[in-house]
């Protein structure tokens, strides 16, 4: 043991403005870095990118054109951008809210269940803080999921098919370039809608310190939605729920693109964003931590 | 680590050391959801400078007690003051003065310890991020912790995760420790290096809580004791007064029992008890040598006299009345 040394200055009263927002720049990397560097998130990211391979290879290797099946796999043999759009219907429905859910459940829960929740909290990180930095982080993860799938979907595309001009859903014909940067638009409308769960797994988690419960049932929330969201004598209640306008980035892909849907959903996302994030916030500031 | 060095000065405590306490509360309770009350009208007067022993069985509410004051829980009546600021209201301000230990160590298993405190250091508003480096390898060196700084959390033994504990409430100078059984799972060994630590932090004008199940672990260290038992606190002064309350008592041996039992009550003693071979009696404030001058001058054939100090551990148990018992 040493005394302590000349590094450490007497601790000042009040946070000074620069000082505290350098801090939350750092507690928000580390979040991330939280996330993004446990091996089982990894894992998660991992077997969502060989979606695109899988079906790049057997679309490659099968002697027929395609006509059934996911949405965009016909157009995948003219232009392989195209399977970045089938990878993303495909993951959609189930494997991305599966990784939006291990995340944003295991968010608060997770650090609980392990004691560190309580660490924070006296170092301190204010509860409404720590949420968003959570949620914050919890986007991000949504975010480098389905970049992953897109990077992937493109330089598979590019090797296995042809890649020249894009034949948009509209029948006008636009350049690769135009069309990756409507890919990135694409990126951004799938994020978006993952937000919306993830603002419903942060308010699960903040309920439980079991965080695999809370992954499950955040999970099973995203499940429950699409099951009645299929379901047509309830279609009144099909525009509130948060999977309904998940699968319309398609709209992107029209020329003139069609706002309207993308503009719906992404209030649908907001709505959920509106009432989740404060009940989290709710939930957690008035809880004795335990744990 | 090295080998502890001897007690240092207490250091001159905080700008208001005398007038303020460093933790006060005042009726403190807490009634859990079920209706169980785990702190029970709980008065805590922490002095500026002190280091303040909290004992207490397991279970008696010490832990849920530190979880109050650091704003981890809710009270459900009473007023809370850490350094003369009102809790939890003040908490952003305050507890980056304040170095906690709560319950035991808590660490993500898959960073290193060093990740896990820089982790810990981002959450603190009031440093600058540039030196954080420097806080964290200060702390783990403080621990001795520097060789394995680069190690998964889940490699380390316990003692190495109390330590990392340790090194977390220890990332800046604080004015107050709260440590909740810093030396749970520590072998002798670890377990001295605590008490050096908690020696070097209060030299340095800290003013330390510890808690603990086991008296002897940080009576050589404390210089105030609060014992709580079934969420009461049943004794709170220095350790002095503790020992002047654990009731010395004098015991004569003599053929003339009831001889004896008359000097030592003309001497002011608590009531003297018979017993076949002499008399025994709390002592209280009378001098023991002026009680042999007494008896002697009496005539009592005095075989022998004995001044009882009861072991602290015993009064310990006597206050909370538990064994190996845990408090439900």
């Amino acid at each position: 043991m040493s005394t302590s040394s000349a590094v450490l200055t007497r601790p000042a009263g009040r946070p000074s403005g620069a000082v505290a927002r350098s801090a939350d720049l750092r507690l928000f990397r580390s979040e991330v870095r939280l996330v993004l560097g446990r091996r089982r998130n990894l894992a998660l990211i991992a077997v969502l990118c060989c979606f695109p391979v899988l079906i790049g290879l057997a679309v490659h290797h099968s002697p027929t054109t395609p006509g059934d099946g996911p949405p965009f796999l016909s157009q995948v043999t003219d232009n392989g951008l195209f399977l970045v759009f089938t990878s993303l219907t495909v993951l959609l429905p189930f494997f991305l809210p599966l990784a939006v859910a291990v995340t944003a459940g295991e968010s608060v829960a997770g650090e609980a269940s392990i004691g560190t929740l309580r660490n924070l909290l006296v170092v301190p990180v204010s509860r409404t803080r720590l949420l968003v930095v959570k949620y914050a982080a919890s986007v991000v993860f949504a975010f480098v999921c389905v970049a992953a799938v897109a990077l992937v979907g493109v330089v598979v595309g590019l090797v296995l098919f042809p890649h020249g001009d894009v034949t948009l859903l509209s029948g006008t014909t636009v350049s690769y370039g135009e069309a990756l940067w409507r890919s990135l638009l694409v990126l951004g409308y799938v994020t978006a809608m993952l937000a919306g769960l993830a603002a419903i797994g942060l308010f699960v988690s903040t309920l439980t310190e079991v965080p695999i419960g809370a992954m499950a049932a955040t999970a099973v929330l995203a499940i429950i939605s699409q099951i009645a969201d299929s379901i047509p004598q309830i279609s009144a209640i099909h525009p509130y729920l948060f999977s309904h306008p998940w699968m319309r980035f398609g709209d992107v892909l029209r020329s003139p693109m069609s706002w309207h849907g993308l503009e719906q959903g992404l209030l649908t996302q907001l709505a959920y964003l509106a009432v989740f994030l404060p009940a989290a916030w709710a939930r957690l500031r008035t809880k004795d931590i335990t744990a | 680590m090295t080998a502890p060095v001897g007690v240092a000065e207490r250091a001159p405590a905080g700008p208001d050391a005398g007038t303020a306490l460093a933790i006060r509360t005042t009726g403190l309770t807490k009634r859990f959801p079920g209706g169980q009350v785990a702190v029970d009208a709980v008065d805590l007067a922490v002095p500026h400078g002190a280091v303040y022993g909290f004992l207490g069985p397991n279970g008696s509410g010490k832990t849920t007690t530190i979880r109050i004051l650091l704003g981890l829980v809710s009270a459900t009546a009473g007023q809370i003051e850490l350094l003369g600021e009102a809790m939890p209201r003040a908490g952003a301000t305050v507890l980056p003065r304040v170095g906690a230990l709560v319950e035991g160590p808590a660490f993500h298993p898959y960073l290193s310890g060093r990740d896990n405190l820089l982790r810990l250091d981002a959450g603190d508003r009031t440093v600058p991020g540039r030196a954080a480096r420097a806080r964290v390898d200060s702390a783990l060196e403080r621990v001795g912790l520097t060789a394995a700084a680069g190690k998964r959390y889940r490699k380390y033994s316990l003692g190495m995760r109390q330590r990392l504990g340790l090194a977390a409430a220890l990332l800046r100078p604080r004015e107050l420790l709260v440590l909740d059984e810093p030396t749970n799972g520590l072998d002798p060994q670890g377990t001295r290096e605590v008490r050096h630590l908690l020696r070097e932090a209060s030299a340095e004008g800290s003013t330390v809580f510890v808690s603990s199940h086991l008296l002897s672990e940080i009576e050589q260290v404390c210089t105030d004791v609060g014992v709580m038992s079934h969420g009461r606190l049943v004794f709170q002064g220095s350790l002095p007064e503790l020992r002047a309350a654990a009731g010395v008592r004098v015991r004569v041996e003599t053929s003339m029992p009831e001889a004896a039992a008359t000097v030592l009550t003309r001497l002011g003693t608590g009531r003297p008890e018979l017993r076949p071979d002499g008399v025994v009696a709390e002592l209280g404030t009378v001098p023991s040598d002026k009680v042999t001058a007494d008896l002697v001058a009496a005539g009592i054939d005095v075989r022998q006299l004995v001044v009882e100090r009861p072991d602290l551990e015993d009064l310990f148990v006597a206050l909370t009345g538990e064994g190996f018992d845990v408090d439900e």
